[in-house]
């Protein structure tokens, strides 16, 4: 384990982007194949299954720390890492080891079988042989989650630079379900023919977010404009006389959204399709809200109710495959009229439909129709160049997204918490109240949005104004007024305020504004009769 | 009581004197030179020799008289005494004796030694204030020799690599200690003005540190390729650390402990180097003074006292204004 724990130690000194991956080819250039299979299989987020419970692992760090739990539990929020804090208080190894990363790895996984006894024999004699950044490595293994600041793209970077393979395709091919397991190194990166991947997405190509006016964009003329859904993208995959659904997470979702099966009868084989899965208001012709569709999310089986309640369409905007052919290079525009072909035909209740191209002239026009997206439900317009290939991630210049400007409201911070991992020991989780006569109600929390400066300097004061604690949570003086900024408003029985936003942020500390000018449950509920 | 805990800072009644007060008050008994603990506006201090010419420096014309490690004096019917606390030079425990009931004020200590500071001392005493800006198990700092060893070693690779190293620490106190373990013939050493002027102070009063070069606006780093710039942590990532064109950057500090930190402080190394005592040094010395009575006045203070009284101690969390080891010079004002 010792290459890979060298590379993980490169990686975390540095904050250079071309370092780290230079580290990177340097080691897949040098490990061996199982090694390689497996950190690629790590760092874009496939883990071993996890053998041993956090809850025990936290129990044998305190007791072979000579601590109570509690003070193990205490000291994790301010780590901000189970890995690193149990790292941390283990007293200094008596031992070392020299296995690699995949012996260590298939030592984890005889553990799947073995007594519990057995496990923390093991998990404790691992501890007793490894140095502090070695015990981090492992623990990570233990615990999942191996988010190093390495992501998948730049691990697919160096893939390309140490095997001289072109970095797209390479993307493509490490899509899907593969597992270390169902697969060797030789088979997923080297081998030609790269066939086994009947249900293979591919990357999904993403869009910046558009700054500013359009006008910068040039003409017109070279765009198509379409809403920009607010639901899940997703990845509707016919070939083999099967179908699946991919979530942009990788998430393979076929069981989820049981709906799509129907289109195994309507849609050809080997077609792929780019699109956006809804919940769908039959009955207004309209999307649901977001939090409709998070209810099916969190459903492996979803009840009939739910399916009722809550139908999944999947609203296509651009197709990938077609004939088993990969139509990527082709424009946006080409791609698009092979799309409504396609969809032309079926019948109304498929769960399936052509996201309507929104005709503009000029960018006026278009600027007109983006305030009526709230409307369609959406979270703004998606602008896609016509000429333009489907690109393997974020590449700027061929996609847009121009959202809707957030709705706000002015609120007054009533509790705060501190942050984890990086913002451990700043305050930065805030809870944020509005008016109710003389009383200040809770309606949302918000973390993100100030500068690391303003963050010190709340921190500082949460210190000197703190009325209460209960727990981690500090009451503090209602005294500042933040303006939150988010992307929609939903009614809520969850919540003591009745409302729950998406997307809450703080936009702008109010120094110029007393808590009496911050707004009211009255205001807030205004804007829920008006935007929920 | 020998000491009592009021809003302007810890008072002693018997001596009608405070122990690092933070509002103005008539008398006050001074630890070390930290902005949390050496505030301005007092009309009378009371420190240690070695202390006393970093506290002119900082806070100008003062009323001033100083006592040496060891030292007894009488206030009131308080007998007084300072003695080494081993985290910067001239650091010292207040010990406060009323009626043959001694009390002991940490300010801030580590207990084990550096090349600069007198290393700290155990104080028996009945009652103890002690400081836990450590507080938790997941604090234990490495071997002071490591850490030179890894500093070192991150400078001459930078210096073989062309660049210029940039090294943050807090800029009296830590950064001295910095200077004091680094390997001068790896390359030349500069100074942000800050730290420069603290060197200055402790050179003066004859304490030795490795030459130094302050950077000042004409400087031009290319003229000093394979330099260690050693300069407060607010100026990592600042316009003035941009005539260094991309330098590795560090920072020295017992946070650094932790790796989230250190992100955040979006510095490409930490060097894990406090100036006060670590989880082990905090029992240690609690178990030393023989105290049992303790008070812990910042820090993680709640979850700390918990874990004295579990241990069979008599701990209460006083609240001060005392910062401990701040991340940033501003944090303490």
């Amino acid at each position: 384990m010792k290459r890979f724990v060298d590379l993980y130690t490169t990686i975390d000194q540095t904050t250079k982007t071309n370092r780290k991956v230079a580290a990177l080819a340097a080691y897949f250039s040098a490990a061996s194949d199982a090694d390689k299979l497996w950190t690629i299989a790590l760092f874009s987020g496939r883990r071993p299954r996890r053998a041993i419970t956090t809850t025990k692992l936290r129990e044998w760090a305190a007791e072979r720390a000579g601590i109570p739990l509690w003070l193990f539990e205490e000291s994790y929020p301010i780590v901000g890492d189970l890995a690193e804090t149990i790292a941390l208080v283990l007293p200094a190894p008596t031992a070392t080891q020299d296995d690699s990363l995949s012996d260590w790895i298939t030592r984890l996984r005889a553990l799947d079988n073995a007594s519990e006894e057995d496990r923390k024999i093991a998990v404790l004699d691992a501890w007793n042989r490894m140095v502090a950044t070695e015990r981090l490595v492992f623990n990570k293994l233990l615990t999942g989650g191996f988010r190093v600041g390495i992501s998948r793209k730049l691990m697919t970077r160096a893939l390309a630079q140490a095997t001289d393979k072109d970095e797209a395709e390479l993307a493509h091919r490490l899509m899907g379900d593969w597992t270390p397991d169902s697969i060797t190194y030789q088979a997923l990166i080297e081998a030609p023919d790269n066939s086994a991947g009947l249900s293979r997405p591919y990357p999904f190509c993403l869009a910046h977010a558009l700054e500013g006016d359009p006008d910068a964009l040039g003409p017109p003329g070279d765009w198509c404009a379409e809403w920009k859904w607010d639901g899940i993208r997703g990845q509707l995959i016919r070939r083999g006389g099967d179908h699946f659904v991919w979530s942009r997470g990788e998430d393979l979702m076929t069981d989820r959204f049981t709906e799509f099966s129907r289109l195994c009868d309507f849609l050809p084989d080997g077609v792929v399709i780019d699109g956006e899965v809804l919940a769908w208001d039959m009955n207004a012709d309209a999307p649901q809200p977001f939090n409709a569709l998070q209810k099916r999310l969190g459903r492996k089986t979803v009840p009939k109710k739910l399916l009722k309640d809550a139908p999944a369409l999947l609203m296509a905007y651009d197709l990938l495959e077609e004939d088993h052919a990969d139509l990527r290079d082709m424009p946006f525009a080409e791609r698009r009229k092979r799309l409504e072909t396609l969809l032309t035909g079926l019948p109304s209740d498929a769960p399936v439909r052509l996201a309507p191209l929104l005709p503009f002239d000029d960018w006026t026009k278009l600027a007109e129709i983006r305030i009526d997206a709230r409307d369609m439900r959406a979270e703004g317009l998606m602008l896609k160049r016509a000429d333009s290939p489907y690109h393997v991630g974020r590449k700027k210049g061929d996609w847009w997204k121009w959202k809707l400007d957030p709705l706000t409201i002015d609120a007054v911070m009533i509790y705060a918490q501190q942050g984890h991992g990086r913002r451990a020991n700043l305050f930065t989780d805030f809870t944020f109240a509005v008016r109710d006569g003389d009383d200040l109600v809770p309606f949302t929390k918000a973390y993100s949005g100030l500068t690391d400066a303003e963050f010190r300097k709340i921190t500082a004061w949460v210190r000197k104004n703190t009325l209460q604690r209960f727990g981690p949570v500090r009451q503090v003086t209602p005294e500042h007024v933040f303006e939150i900024a988010f992307e929609g408003i939903a009614a809520s029985t969850r919540h003591k305020s009745g409302v729950a936003l998406r997307f809450p942020r703080m936009a702008r500390w109010r120094h110029d504004k007393p808590v009496s000018e911050a707004n009211t449950l009255d205001d807030l509920k205004a804007m829920l009769a008006q935007y929920g | 009581m020998v000491l009592k805990f009021t809003p302007a800072g810890i008072y002693c009644p018997a001596g009608d004197f405070y122990i690092d007060p933070w509002r103005p008050v008539d008398r006050a008994l001074i630890t070390h030179g930290h902005a949390d603990h050496a505030r301005p506006g007092h009309a009378r201090y009371l420190c240690t020799d070695i202390v006393a010419p970093v506290i002119r420096h900082r806070l100008g014309e003062l009323e001033l008289e100083t006592i040496t490690y060891g030292e007894k004096t009488e206030i009131g019917s308080a007998s007084v005494s300072f003695h080494p606390a081993g985290h910067t030079p001239g650091s010292a425990q207040i010990r406060v004796e009323v009626a043959g009931e001694v009390w002991v004020v940490s300010g801030d200590y580590k207990v084990t030694p550096d090349a600069l500071s007198t290393p700290f001392e155990p104080v028996r005493c009945h009652a103890f204030i002690s400081e836990c800006t450590f507080g938790l198990p997941v604090f234990t700092w490495p071997d002071e020799a490591q850490i030179r060893d890894e500093i070192n070693h991150w400078w001459a690779a930078n210096a073989a690599d062309g660049r210029t190293s940039l090294l943050g620490a807090y800029s009296f106190g830590k950064a001295q200690r910095v200077l004091s373990l680094l390997d001068a013939d790896i390359g030349p050493i500069l100074t942000h003005g800050a730290v420069e002027n603290t060197n200055i102070v402790m050179r003066n009063q004859g304490i030795t540190l490795p030459d130094t070069l302050q950077v000042t606006p004409d400087l031009n780093s290319k003229d000093h390729p394979g330099a260690l710039v050693l300069a407060p942590p607010s100026a990592l990532g600042s316009t003035w650390a941009r005539r260094f064109g991309s330098p590795a950057t560090g920072f020295a500090s017992g946070w650094m402990r932790l790796r989230g930190v250190r992100r955040r402080r979006a510095a490409d190394r930490g060097f894990v180097l406090s100036d006060h005592a670590d989880w082990p040094g905090l029992n240690s010395a609690i178990a030393e003074t023989g105290a049992e009575k303790i008070f812990v006045t910042h820090g993680y203070t709640d979850i700390f006292a918990r874990w004295l009284n579990e241990q069979g101690y008599q701990a209460k969390v006083i609240p001060t204004e005392f910062t401990g080891e701040p991340l940033d010079e501003g944090d303490t004002t």
